[in-house]
């Protein structure tokens, strides 16, 4: 381990570079559920965010202590709790959106993407670097969705954060609303579009094709 | 470790990780805190989310209401407010001691359940409570309107909803739910306009005065039906169980017997 990490670096590199979304690919089913509107997408992002970098920060401050026998059920145990915890929150707080929102705050739990974090990197590092590289997965997350969250509510309500910045065709504008992106599959249309237009721009992302050599015979087994 | 630690904390976090006491010990404790973690938010947050959900149903009433054509003119002449009456559910008459604001106290007293044997207990609730509160809308002397709030046995949990029936105690005026936890997308499409919007008009009881009311399997194919719910076959029979209890004889039978005979 450096003397130092670089803690600018550990911060921005999930943004884009390692972006958990894009480039790991997980965290996908949230991603689409949630990104119908603006408002739903921030929600979910911020408490990932928040789950995502207390949790890391917990399970780093007692990673010398959990016994490997049972590591991922403390792992999913500490992060469940937060989640129900935030979820109680919104319910009190934020009881709109939480409805809109229905089970996918519970299914922080799940994400591969808080584990991932958790059981790869929080693991073996101090609490510190950890909740920071918490953080900027959060915060690459976060981005992913506000960006598909934006597209899909303004190409399909002509609206942001539900003014109507577009005027509707119905209304004597001349906006007529992209219904298929309130549906699921176009999110998974913009998030193709954006891996795409990522790796595009960043060559180094895109994976080696796992099917090259039509020409070496069958692995004899 | 030269003389022994008598610290006993200090010993547990001295242990190997791989030994069963510091497994156990970690383990219980992780789960000790979350639980207390979850407990604490849970317990602390619950009077405002109650308070949420009193408003949310408050809304869903009022858009009950709203929706029901021609209503808003009634409420208008009536003085736009419906009035709240608890009644007892076995005599289906007011109950004029027992205020709404004391209906909560009154039913945390068994006393004041009625168990239901397997035979009644269409809706699968295993008790009802024996006074309940309903909302009356009423035109000159007539009631013209009831809100009965109703609940059953879905698929994932209870279903409570509002049932709204017009002046003749036949004619369902509409339908609100209040609180359900079926499955997204399936029968928690229950709580969809569209699908609450065959309710109105629907009737309840065929010519020989039973009730034929039933959520159909597919398509509604009488007057005493409303479409099923593709994929929601358990939501739709809780549906109808429910609205077959309630307004039977264990339900609001009585209530609506009084009504109908001008009693009310």
């Amino acid at each position: 381990m450096p003397a130092r990490p670089d803690y600018w670096r550990i911060l921005t590199q999930p943004l884009i570079r390692q972006n958990p979304v894009t480039l790991q690919i997980l965290g996908i089913c949230s991603a689409l559920a949630v990104t119908t509107t603006l408002v739903t997408s921030l929600t979910m992002s911020v408490s990932l965010t928040v789950v995502l970098t207390l949790s890391t920060g917990i399970i780093s401050a007692i990673r010398r202590h959990i016994p490997d026998s049972i590591r991922l059920i403390v792992q999913i145990v500490i992060v469940a709790s937060l989640v129900i915890v935030i979820d109680q929150i919104l319910q009190a707080y934020f009881a709109e959106i939480s409805r809109a929102l229905s089970v996918y705050v519970g299914l922080i739990t799940t994400n591969c993407l808080v584990l991932g974090r958790t059981e790869a990197y929080a693991r073996h590092h101090f609490p510190i670097p950890a909740m920071i590289d918490g953080f900027g997965n959060g915060l690459g997350y976060s981005l992913i969705l506000i960006v598909i969250g934006g597209l899909r509510e303004l190409l399909g309500k002509g609206a942001l954060f539900g003014i109507q910045i577009l005027p509707l065709a119905d209304a004597g504008g001349w906006f007529t609303p992209l219904s298929l992106m309130l549906l699921a599959p176009s999110a998974f249309f913009l998030l193709g579009l954006l891996v795409w237009a990522i790796r595009w721009i960043l060559p180094e992302q895109a994976e080696a094709s796992e099917h090259p050599e039509a020409l070496r015979p069958e692995p004899a087994e | 470790m030269a003389d022994r630690e008598w610290n006993p904390w200090r010993r547990l976090l001295a242990l190997p990780n791989e030994s069963r006491t510091k497994t156990v010990a970690v383990a219980f404790l992780v789960s000790a805190i979350s639980a207390a973690l979850v407990s604490g938010a849970t317990v602390a947050l619950r009077p405002i989310q109650t308070a949420n959900r009193a408003a949310e149903e408050q809304a869903r009433i009022a858009a009950l209401v709203e929706g029901i054509p021609g209503m808003a003119t009634i409420l208008e002449q009536s003085g736009g407010e419906l009035s709240t009456v608890v009644v007892d559910l076995s005599t289906g008459r007011a109950v004029a001691d027992l205020r709404p604001a004391m209906l909560e106290a009154a039913l945390l007293d068994a006393d004041n359940w009625t168990t239901l044997d397997a035979a009644q207990d269409l809706a699968g609730l295993g008790q009802r409570p024996n006074f309940i509160q309903v909302f009356l809308l009423r035109d000159e002397d007539e009631v013209s309107l009831v809100l009965l709030p109703i609940s059953g046995q879905g698929y994932g949990g209870r279903i409570d909803a509002i049932l709204a029936l017009a002046g003749d105690m036949n004619t369902v005026a509409g339908i609100a739910i209040t609180n359900h936890s079926e499955t997204p997308g399936l029968g928690g499409r229950i709580v969809e306009a569209a699908w609450q919007a065959q309710f109105p008009g629907t009737e309840l009881r065929d010519n020989s005065g039973q009730i034929a009311f039933r959520v159909a399997r597919g398509q509604a194919a009488s007057l005493y039906e409303v479409d099923g719910i593709t994929g929601a076959t358990r939501t739709g029979r809780g549906v109808t169980q429910m609205v077959r209890f309630w307004l039977g004889p264990d339900g609001y039978g009585p209530l609506i017997d009084a009504i109908q005979r001008g009693e009310f």
